[in-house]
């Protein structure tokens, strides 16, 4: 007579069985309220697919008029524009808050002012920062700049302290303890450790920024999207079909480029 | 000429790293400190030069009071003091040139010290230097493609070239095999003749001490068990040093192993008391 058969069942990260099954009925009736709140009705899903199906049958063909055309250029070049002084706004900006945030090389008060600056600029949306620059800068690029340098500031400043933090402070010792000054310690310690993330950050960001500043100007803060805002409350969807184009073509090329860049420095 | 006294650290932790250490090191006489791992090594040299800030005690360097001095003051009087690490601490992205470099920012303005604008002067000394630590024709290799003896060597030429008037050494052998350990020895020695000036060795392995060092200074827990010269260092005085046990009735070691120790020990040991 063989024993009875033990079994054995993989631990749960939940703890017990009873408690793994909570929680995803839990986290099933979350979804279910939220689609019922938003009142998203099978038919409503349905009427939706129709106007989509309507929407890319008016897009097609794009617009491809040389008014629209050269108009087009004009904003896709003030809109690359925007990202290039924005993002070296933002990095010159965000150095000194960088070398702030990183716990390694700042006094404490310094440090707690850096993190602040970096969590109130992650903690508000783009677009938002946009809305608020046009209200208080008028309506154009200016906005623009402005709010994406702001942005970059928290997510640079960030992750390039971040770099700072890592790395080795024993050569950074060593050259203090020659009777350098803080300054060329920094110099000779620091800046040769970090110079490949901080360029591979620096395309980054301008990648970045490149999709930022396509859709700020919904909101008027300069750009293509202004342009993109415009036909599409004139209905003219071939002409915004153009538009989309275009952006997409810019982003994946400012993507590449940003992806060799930072293959080849790392 | 340093001086050392009742040289004191208690860390943060609460940790008592040394207890009261006094000790004098001059002329060009190679000092090996020798002790157990936790013994306190590391935390008397980088007390020195002040890269660990002493708790209690002085530090003087040609009667220039170290302990006392303000960031600024003791900056300046760090140019005197030559430091080689065990790990190196080099910049390895950067050249050899700009390694032994370092050693003399001290002496140059924040704009030429970025600029790369080193004074003629300076540049002939590494040169000669490199010659000296065997690195001739080096000078534009990036650190990161030596070997540790060769990192090594750039590290002894930038705390040499500061021209100090001593020469630190914390565990410099620690990452080396036995035989670049050696080369690396010879070289600390050949240059406390050559720039007549002391060195101080951190060193664990006691062989190497014996074979190298004019006097050997023996740490245990915190507190100098013994000073003397190599003969001097007896197997009996290397238990002490490595046991951790000392004369001091009220020490921790077992109440029937004192005595032992004492008649164990023979008068001529140079060995300290308390
Ligand atoms: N930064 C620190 N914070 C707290 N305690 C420390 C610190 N550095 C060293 N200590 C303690 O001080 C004591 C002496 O350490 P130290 O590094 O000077 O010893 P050592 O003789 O150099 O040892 P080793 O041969 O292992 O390098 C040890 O007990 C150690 O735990
Ligand atoms: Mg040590």
């Amino acid at each position: 007579m063989a024993a009875e058969a033990r079994t054995w069942q993989r631990p749960t990260a939940f703890r017990s069985r009873r408690r793994k099954w909570l929680a995803y009925v839990a986290v099933g009736a979350l979804v279910v309220w939220s689609i019922a709140s938003l009142s998203i009705t099978p038919q409503r899903v349905v009427s939706g697919l129709g106007q989509g199906a309507q929407l890319v049958n008016q897009m097609t063909p794009p617009a491809t008029g040389s008014e629209n055309a050269l108009r087009l250029a004009d904003r896709m070049v003030e809109t690359v524009a925007m990202a290039m002084v924005a993002t070296v706004a933002g990095i010159v900006i965000s150095l000194p808050v960088a070398f702030g945030a990183a716990e390694n090389l700042s006094p404490r008060p310094t440090y707690y002012l850096s993190r602040a600056i970096v969590s109130i600029s992650r903690s508000i949306d783009g677009l938002i920062v946009a809305i608020i620059a046009v209200v208080s800068l008028g309506f154009g690029p200016l906005a623009g700049i402005v709010a994406i340098s702001f942005k970059t500031i928290g997510f640079f400043s960030k992750l390039f302290a971040e770099d700072l933090e890592d790395i080795d402070m024993g050569s950074y010792e060593a050259i203090r303890a020659t009777g350098a000054t803080p300054f060329q310690s920094l110099v000779y310690g620091v800046v040769p450790q970090v110079i490949p993330r901080f360029t591979g950050l620096s395309v980054y960001r301008w990648d970045i920024n490149i999709r930022s500043s396509t859709i700020v100007g919904i909101v008027g803060a300069g750009g293509i999207g202004v342009l993109l805002q415009r036909a599409y409350s004139r209905y003219e969807y071939d002409y915004v079909a153009s538009i989309l184009i275009a952006i997409i073509a810019v982003v994946l090329l400012a993507e590449f480029v940003s992806a060799y860049v930072r293959r080849r420095v790392q | 000429m340093l001086e050392v006294e009742n040289l004191r650290k208690v860390y943060d932790t609460g940790d008592e790293a040394l207890t009261g250490v006094s000790v004098d090191i001059g002329g060009r006489e190679v000092v090996a400190m020798i002790g157990p791992s936790g013994a306190g090594k590391s935390t008397f040299v980088r007390c020195i030069n002040r890269l660990t800030e002493p708790t209690d005690g002085t530090v003087s360097l040609d009667s220039e009071e170290l302990t006392g001095l303000d960031d600024e003051e003791l900056r300046v009087e760090r140019r005197n003091i030559g430091m080689v690490f065990q790990e190196y601490n080099l910049v390895e992205r950067l050249t050899v040139m700009e390694n032994v470099m370092q050693g003399r920012l001290g002496y140059l303005s924040n704009w030429a010290a970025l600029r790369r604008n080193f004074p003629p002067e300076d540049i002939e000394r590494a040169y000669e230097l490199l010659d000296l630590v065997g690195l001739d024709g080096m000078e534009d290799k990036r650190v990161d493609e030596l070997s540790g003896g060769q990192r090594q060597r750039v590290g002894i030429a930038r705390a040499v070239i500061q021209e100090p008037k001593i020469l630190l050494a914390d565990e410099p052998t620690s990452s080396l095999d036995p035989e670049t350990s050696s080369v690396v020895m010879e070289l600390l020695t050949h240059i406390a003749d050559d720039r007549d000036v002391p060195v101080l060795i951190n060193i664990h392995e006691v062989g190497l001490a014996e074979r190298y060092a004019d006097r050997i200074l023996g740490l245990t827990a915190g507190e100098l068990v013994f000073d003397g010269t190599p003969t001097e260092l007896t197997d009996e005085a290397k238990d002490v040093i490595y046991r951790g046990e000392t004369f001091d009735d009220t020490s921790h070691s077992g109440v029937d192993e004192a005595p032992d120790q004492e008649t164990a020990v023979p008068e001529t040991a140079p060995l300290l008391e308390d």
